[in-house]
């Protein structure tokens, strides 16, 4: 196996990478796209994590979402596959070489319109990825139809006004029975990577709903996915970072004991979560719907990490696989022996 | 009672859908292939759970035809609601076997009828009374054991096999067999000329369906990963997939696969593209209305290049059609599948054995070739019992295709190119995931790239990448199964046939030559795209018949259009019905165009 060598200088993480090996192609995307910010803090999250590109892989749909993962982890394998049906790819995917990270970005028409079906069912079966929705209620690579997140009373140019009710994507994550979901603002880097560090981290599936707003088509200040609404209606759940596995977690000293939260991952990180407001369990899926239920009721962007299970087995954990990545067995492994044969066709009458 | 008919003959049997009858027809069946008779058994079954009409045919033909036959000598009935049906059915001279609690007018004189005391035996049977109705078809078994010499012995061995060898319910189910055995001998007098003997045609045979057969195939062609969702007649392949799989391919108590059922087909085959980029051996079975959903993942299969088997158990379409029923109506569907440009490599399996020889054979080709591999079956030959020859292991190493390793990019110091012709064949160097050399990653995708694999919109760069996947196309015409070709040097007029019609034209064949037409050649047709030898045959005759169960003539116009100057020699002799062709069909149609 080859070292991989930083191809430019700066501080170096402990897989011996900086962050320009995080890196992917220029964007394609509008200046200002709140997509582009969420691209950022991936690169930030995985070079903060010590990621070996490599171990990771990346997945995406169609629109403009579905675009971004060419602009971060160049090093990483990634598969663009068709509108609405990443859900599968990856769920197929996983299987070649169940050690690698998988992380999704979809988008709200990808994952909550066309793709519905097949988010549900990912989710059901826990399977392990990070699942990112940049969601901003809009279709942008078509130029401005409604998606499904989009609220209802919208109205847009050209389109006129939404008179459907929304798909709450993390709603629809708990109905599904998610073991992690988030909510962010791009609007809140800081948020939105420690959240992401938090997903990579976690073992199963973990959606994360970005609102991302849309600068060409849905940005109006009033609306649920502008970056106006998002600043003025953000209301965090709690303020949270994320410790890895190997540093000794320090709790902020300047809070009581009750006012932190600590949620331990399975590889022994943690995500420590600090109160604010109020005291929001995450471990309560009735409690999650209840407070997405009156965030929708009060017309605040309720942000932080919503619901989390570290306990169910994932897809992969089902299959009592062998050791050796799938995708590396050989004919040995693949083909029964010669004299299994003869008691087959003696099967067959 | 006339000249005695001896293992040369049709049974029907009527009975109602989901009460067990299949296990009797089956044992049936069974016992006269273990006899040696050489047969076929035709399920012609409702899309219905339990409640409507089912038949079951067992061809008898001691000259070893296993076509379907329109004609049947001997019917048994046990269903009130097909009783008039099916008595119309038997040939006159024949045999008639009803259950003697049905009380409906027997009309014909012409046939021998026989009364079955089906409930009264059932109800004397040694079983608890939720199992009365499924025994109670073991009543038809014994009486035609007994009328028809059948050798209760083979039917006992029969039994035990289908209840793999667990004492009591053969014991039950023979008892049964031997009271309505018992009782005929006591209470029939034989009056029809049908009678089975020991033959010695079925040694070294073995007796399987297609869609078990592709499932063990694929098995020993390493299969990895199986994404499936349920529809007749492809659901028992997948199934048979999750009986050998763990038999065949743990290691140490561990699974070197894994079979995922999902929640539609749309899913099936992005879980499939998946793990066939990921680099696993990955296959889906499915049938048509499947293979209409998984159409646009197997467009960007084919132009992002990703490895899949694709099972297609076909039966009769278009829209829900006739689930149940067989057809070869799926051909076009299959190879013009997906929007733009494209073509498949499509097998075409003639019998069981080969649906087990394609099911490790479609795995090398689609690693090999990067693409999507087709394995066109259909109901007749995915759910019917056939005999066949035995399983033969692989006689070729498996084929995993140009993969480059961490090893491999350190010789190239990690210069490479996803989609560059390096070696003149069309088929580019592919990595996988996991593969942690830094030069190893791509990015796979379904829009325009370029040998790098970035995107790229450049129109010179989209022209040369689908110049270079029809050349792949070129190299696969010579990489897959040849036609199996029966020529004579006197043959006037070709025939080309595919699939499960093979055994209808085998017997067609004779049939013409017993009728004082056209001496034939005969080109079993394998794979798509044809290979040489395909153009060479057409070349030869004045005349092609293009045999085919379908409306269209669906093989005619892919030959048609893949041998333009050709075209006009092929004929078509298509029919679809829902039924298996038969050899009288095949020879009547040729017949008819013969003399226009």
């Amino acid at each position: 196996m080859a070292t991989p060598v930083p191809v430019t200088a700066g501080p170096l993480n402990k897989a011996g990478l900086s962050r320009n090996d995080y890196k992917g192609l220029p964007s394609t995307l509008c200046a200002g796209c709140g997509h582009n910010s969420i691209a950022n803090q991936i690169i930030a999250a995985c070079y903060e994590l010590d990621i070996v590109p490599e171990t990771l892989v990346k997945f995406s749909g169609i629109g403009c979402s579905s675009k971004s993962p060419t602009y971060f982890l160049s090093r990483s394998f990634g598969f663009n596959g068709l509108h609405g049906r990443m859900a599968p790819l990856a769920t197929g995917a996983i299987f070649g070489d169940t050690r690698l990270r998988a992380l999704g970005v979809s988008g709200d028409g990808d994952t909550a319109s066309i793709g519905m079906g097949g988010f549900k069912h990912l989710i059901r079966r826990n399977v392990p990825m990070t699942y990112i929705v940049e969601n901003n209620g809009v279709y942008g690579l078509t130029k401005g139809q409604f998606s499904a997140t989009a609220e209802v009373g919208l109205t847009l140019k050209h389109q006129g006004t939404n008179p459907y009710m929304p798909v709450d994507i993390c709603m629809e994550a708990l109905a599904s029975s998610a073991t992690f979901v988030a909510r962010s603002f791009a609007g809140d880097p800081k948020q939105v990577k420690e959240l992401i560090k938090a997903a990579l981290s976690h073992r199963g599936i973990a959606v994360l709903d970005i609102i991302s707003p849309c600068v060409s088509f849905n940005n109006q200040e009033n609306t649920l996915h502008s970056y106006t609404w998002g600043k003025d209606h953000e209301a965090p759940l709690h303020e949270i970072s994320f410790v890895p596995a190997l540093d000794e977690i320090e709790l902020p000293g300047e809070f009581a004991e009750g006012d932190v939260r600590e949620v331990t991952l399975h590889d022994g990180s943690a995500i420590i979560l600090k109160k604010l407001e109020r005291d929001y369990d995450p471990t309560d899926r009735g409690e999650a719907m209840q407070m997405l239920e009156q965030a929708e009721r009060d017309n605040v962007l309720v942000t932080g990490l919503i619901y989390i299970d570290t306990s169910r087995p994932t897809l992969v954990d089902g299959f009592n696989l062998v050791e050796t990545p799938l995708n590396r067995l050989g004919e040995a492994d693949l083909r029964p022996a010669r004299e299994t044969i003869d008691k087959i066709n003696a099967l067959m009458f | 009672m006339s000249e005695k008919i001896t293992n040369n003959f049709s049974l029907t049997i009527a009975t109602v859908n989901g009460f067990g009858s299949q296990t009797a027809n089956v044992t049936l069946l069974r016992a006269l292939f273990k006899m040696g008779i050489p047969v076929s058994g035709k399920n012609l079954f409702p899309s219905n759970v339990q409640g409507l009409p089912t038949w079951y045919t067992i061809r008898l033909s001691r000259d070893g035809f296993t076509a379907r036959r329109d004609e049947t000598e001997i019917v048994v009935t046990l269903n009130p609601a097909s009783f008039a049906r099916d008595l119309a059915m038997v040939q006159p001279g024949g045999a008639f076997f009803y259950a003697d609690d049905i009380k409906l007018p027997l009309e014909r004189k012409d046939i021998s009828a026989y009364p079955m005391p089906v409930k009264a035996l059932a109800r004397a049977a040694d079983v608890s009374s939720n199992l009365r109705d499924y025994i109670a078809n073991m009543v038809y078994v014994g009486v035609l054991a007994h009328i028809l010499g059948i050798d209760m012995d083979k039917i006992k061995q029969a039994l035990a096999f289908h209840f793999h060898g667990k004492e009591q319910p053969i014991a039950s189910n023979f008892g049964v067999v031997q009271a309505a055995a018992d009782w005929a001998k006591q209470n029939l007098t034989k009056t029809d000329p049908f009678w089975v003997e020991p033959m010695d045609k079925t040694d070294g045979l073995i007796m399987a369906d297609g869609n078990t057969a592709a499932a063990i195939g694929s098995v020993y062609g390493g299969v990895q990963f199986v994404g499936w969702y349920p529809i007749t007649p492809a659901s028992t392949l997948a199934e048979s997939l999750n009986v050998y799989l763990p038999m065949l391919r743990k290691k140490d108590g561990k699974q070197t696969y894994a079979v995922l059922q999902a929640e539609d087909e749309l899913a099936a085959i992005g879980m499939t593209v998946g793990a066939g980029w990921s680099g696993l051996r990955a296959m889906t079975s499915t049938s048509g209305p499947g293979i209409s959903l998984m159409a646009e993942y197997t467009g960007l299969a084919y132009y992002a290049e990703v490895p899949i088997v694709i099972w297609n158990v076909q039966r009769v379409g278009p829209s829900t059609g006739l689930p149940t029923r067989t057809a070869q109506g799926d051909l076009t569907e299959t190879y013009f599948l997906s929007h733009g440009d494209k073509q498949y490599v499509i097998l075409l399996p003639g019998s069981v054995n080969e649906c087990f020889e394609f099911g490790w054979k479609a795995l090398d080709l689609a690693e090999r070739l990067q693409t999507p591999v087709f394995v066109l079956s259909d109901l007749d030959l995915g759910m019917n019992q056939w005999m066949t020859e035995p399983f033969k292991y692989p006689d070729m190493p498996i084929d995993r295709g140009k993969v480059l390793w961490e090893a491999d990019l350190e010789r190239t110091n990690g210069v490479w190119a996803r989609y560059k012709d390096v070696d003149g064949d069309g088929i580019p160097w592919r990595t996988v995931p996991g593969n942690m050399h830094p030069a190893s990653a791509w990015f796979g995708r379904g829009t325009g790239h370029d040998e790098n694999a970035r995107y790229t919109e450049n129109s010179r760069e989209w022209e040369k990448n689908m110049a270079r996947l029809k050349k792949k196309y070129d190299t696969a015409r010579r990489l897959v199964p040849a036609p199996v070709i029966e020529a004579s040097a006197d043959a006037e007029v070709g025939i080309i046939a595919y699939g499960s019609t093979g055994p209808a034209v085998e017997e067609a064949r004779v049939l013409l030559e017993q009728a004082g037409g056209p001496k034939t050649a005969f080109l079993r047709l394998r794979a798509l795209p044809c290979s040489q030898e395909v153009g060479e045959f057409v070349q030869k005759y004045e005349r092609i018949y293009v045999v085919e169960a379908n409306r269209d003539g669906q093989m005619r116009q892919i030959l048609s259009a893949a041998l333009p100057d050709q075209a006009s020699k092929l004929r078509s002799a298509c029919h679809s019905d829902g039924l298996p062709l038969t050899a009288k069909w095949v020879k009547d149609s040729i017949l008819s165009q013969e003399v226009k």
